[in-house]
């Protein structure tokens, strides 16, 4: 009996090689990593890009670190193309990356690491690895962090993070019209105020068309765990939600549940039309490829100076993702519509008066946040169901 | 049952036959590296399948491991809490019990000493480290002390229930750092305010080799005395070796159960109180990186001995540290290291079984 136990163990261990070496094989076919653009200000800034000389004589070795799977379809996915998207239009610039990094003290191993094996740039792509970053940098003064959505800057940790918000309303403004029910779902991870902010930008999206719609919010405690994902989204269909978001680092689990329960599903981070089933609407999407190689060969330059920069869709920082077979032109209308009007600045999703849940003024009549005061948002909108975690 | 000429090995039979004059401890130790060279032999066949070179990846862990001063250093980071939480696996093996909720140890261990460290963050370290340590430990030991009553009065399952109380105690961590303990300024983020300076623990130049590496040492050092020159040792192999004949003669059997547990779980709280306050600075959630699980595999390869487990601690440091290295050198995916581990004791276990056999 122990030999049978083991001889299986064997056999199972060997299955488990082969098994994640077709996982590897399967990525034979790259899509282009700087694309799709989804707007002509990213591609303005490639032309600008190739304008400046010869990319070619860039050198530079940068790390990555990912707090997922690059190939979650979801925010590492997206932050990964922009790192793949560097290595194709700076052909002498070398990455390395680590994946499942995780959002603590680990985090400065794997940074250190990578400075010690020769890396002069590093981006560390997740909130939680902006404190190990901080401490790293100032063993390592002569690197330069780009910090993905960090709130402080410092002289040699920069941050940088596209205005998602601005997709998450034209989003919102794509699901309040298809809804039915009137009922958004949205699964969000951590009631950070950057999250917080998406949940309110989607329902006032919704609300902009269709002044019924609430948009109820789980919140899951962690970037992604499926098993939560599938529960919440699950029990939000049991409610009569008929159109599901989420604020994930994967959203695979939450497009499953809403293909197989037949409802509509929204996306964030990346266009995973191509994972989810027929009624996709659209989503929010990073486009990460232009900007980080901007950023890149303005800190060979010499010219990079960390700061707090946001940039949005009129910049070309985000996107809409496609959208799926099944919606309407009038959804699709209103949707580009929307973006349309954010990026010729018509539209300021947040202009006050917005009211908090429970009918405080959150934003005073005639007032425009920017975006740095926006993250700051500790509360959620009129019309969301649900609670912050206390 | 097999033997160790079942047919289906005949090889080893003859192999067993030839090397029976070689003196035990030799063979033993021979054995062990076999067992760990047929490990890395298989590692680089599933290497290979994968495309990418073995010896490349083996320079890769010997570079990021042992190659310079930072890497050797992150070696005996990484073997404070794996030495700790092997000790929170062989205490209660010694009276045949298996301990698998050296996590939650660890998770309870971190929040008693976090409350300590939140609470009198304003004390002389002096005074504060001791405290913090204390308490680190009541936490672990609470946590595991309830495995050994159950076990001990109503004999429920200890592997089983010190298990899923690892996910209890994660759940109440979780809870404690949304709820309670969160950071006022963190913006709604999941962790409790950084600790004062007094609460964290001195460490060796500018390395992040902490105070806790004493702790492991000395720790491994008071184990390798009790076990072999008190009379409580001596009890502890007997129940370990027969609990039935241990009870006969007399032996309390349910307070050494008892005690065994709540030692072990102590080694897992410290384990965790040294990877708040050395490493992470304040608690939150994930700061183990399953640790209590990679101590059980330390205590088993080294079958619970003193010696076994720092040699064990410090090669499973290598894999881990270097381990990184595999995917930021040769792309290789994060948990791949895993399956280096999984082999080394699959081949290691199997290798004890035969010497068993054999004794």
């Amino acid at each position: 009996m122990k030999r049978f136990m083991r001889t299986h163990l064997l056999v199972f261990l060997l299955i488990i090689g082969l098994f994640s070496q077709a996982v590897i094989a399967q990525d034979a076919e790259e899509p282009d990593p700087c694309g799709p653009l989804g707007s002509e200000a990213a591609a303005e800034m490639l032309t600008a890009l190739s304008a400046t000389g010869d990319l070619s004589t860039y050198t530079a070795k940068i790390g990555f670190i990912f707090v997922g799977p690059v190939d979650d379809f979801g925010y590492n996915y997206a932050a990964n193309q922009g790192r793949l998207c560097i290595e194709k239009l700076l052909p002498n610039v070398e990455t390395i990356y680590a994946e499942n990094v995780p959002e603590n003290a680990e985090a400065e191993r794997t940074m250190e690491q990578m400075i010690r094996s020769g890396a002069n740039l590093i981006f560390p792509t997740s909130y939680g690895h902006y404190d190990p970053a901080l401490s790293v940098s100032e063993k390592f003064p002569d690197v330069t962090f780009f910090h993905m959505g960090g709130l402080e800057p410092t002289e040699k940790v920069g941050s940088f993070f596209g205005e998602i918000w601005q997709m998450e309303y034209a989003s919102g403004v794509a699901a309040g019209l298809t809804t039915e029910s009137n009922k958004l779902g949205f699964i969000a991870a951590f009631p950070i105020p950057q999250v917080l902010l998406n949940i309110n930008a989607f329902e006032l999206g919704a609300k902009s068309v269709n002044p019924d719609a609430t948009t109820t919010v789980v919140f899951s405690g962690n970037w992604c765990d499926p098993a939560v994902l599938a529960e919440a989204a699950n029990s939000l269909v049991d409610q009569g939600i008929d159109v599901l978001t989420q604020h994930q680092d994967c959203p695979k689990p939450v497009l499953e549940v809403a293909d197989r329960r037949g409802i509509w599903s929204v996306g964030y981070h990346a266009d995973a039309s191509s994972v989810a089933g027929e009624k996709w609407i659209t989503g929010s999407r990073w486009v990460w490829g232009p900007l980080m190689s901007q950023l890149v060969v303005e800190a060979l330059d010499g010219t990079y100076v960390p700061e707090l920069l946001r940039v949005g869709v009129a910049e070309g920082a985000v996107a809409l993702s496609e959208f799926g077979p099944g919606v309407t032109d009038e959804v699709k209308e209103a949707a580009e519509a929307a973006r349309d009007a954010i990026i010729s600045g018509e539209l300021y999703p947040f202009e006050g008066p917005i009211l908090a849940q429970d009918g405080s003024v959150a934003i005073a009549e005639g007032e425009k946040p920017d975006t740095p005061t926006l993250e700051t948002t500790d509360y959620l909108v009129e019309g969301v169901v649900g609670t912050i975690p206390q | 049952m097999e033997t160790a000429n079942s047919p289906s090995f005949p090889m080893l039979a003859t192999w067993q036959a030839r090397t029976a004059n070689i003196p035990q401890p030799v063979r033993r130790l021979l054995g062990f590296a076999g067992a760990f060279a047929l490990a890395l032999i298989l590692f680089s066949v599933v290497l290979l399948a994968l495309g990418k070179d073995p010896i490349a990846a083996y320079e890769q862990i010997y570079l990021g491991a042992l190659a310079d001063d930072y890497g050797r250093s992150e070696v005996i980071v990484k073997m404070i809490p794996f030495i700790l939480c092997a000790l929170a696996v062989a205490i209660p093996a010694q009276v045949g019990l298996v301990n698998v909720g050296g996590e939650g140890q660890i998770y309870i261990g971190a929040l008693f000493a976090s409350v300590v460290a939140l609470a009198f963050g304003d004390l002389p370290a002096p005074i504060l480290i001791p405290l913090l340590v204390v308490a680190g430990m009541i936490g672990g030991g609470l946590w595991a002390g309830i495995v050994g009553i159950l076990k001990a009065y109503i004999s429920l399952n200890e592997t089983i229930c010190s298990l899923l109380l690892s996910y209890i105690a994660n759940l109440i961590v979780e809870y404690v750092i949304h709820g309670p303990l969160k950071d006022p300024g963190g913006s709604n983020w999941a962790y409790s305010a950084r600790f004062s300076d007094n609460a964290i623990l001195p460490m060796f130049g500018d390395t992040r080799i902490s105070l806790g590496i004493i702790f492991a040492l000395v720790a491994v050092g008071v184990y390798f005395w009790v076990l072999n020159y008190t009379r409580w040792g001596y009890k502890m192999r007997v129940i370990g070796g027969n609990a039935e004949a241990a009870r006969r003669s007399g032996i309390q059997i349910k307070q050494y159960i008892i005690m065994t547990m709540i030692i072990g779980g102590a080694m897992a709280g410290l384990a965790g109180m040294v990877e708040v306050t050395a490493i992470q600075e304040r608690l939150r959630g994930g700061i183990s990186n399953g640790y209590g699980y990679i101590g059980f595999l330390v205590a088993w390869i080294a079958l619970q001995r003193p010696v076994g487990i720092l040699l064990i601690a410090a090669i499973l440091g290598i894999i881990s540290v270097g381990g990184d290295w595999l995917q930021i050198g040769v792309n290789l995916p994060a948990s791949t290291v895993n399956i280096l581990m999984a082999f080394i004791l699959f081949f290691i276990l199997r290798n004890q079984g035969m010497q068993k056999k054999e004794a």
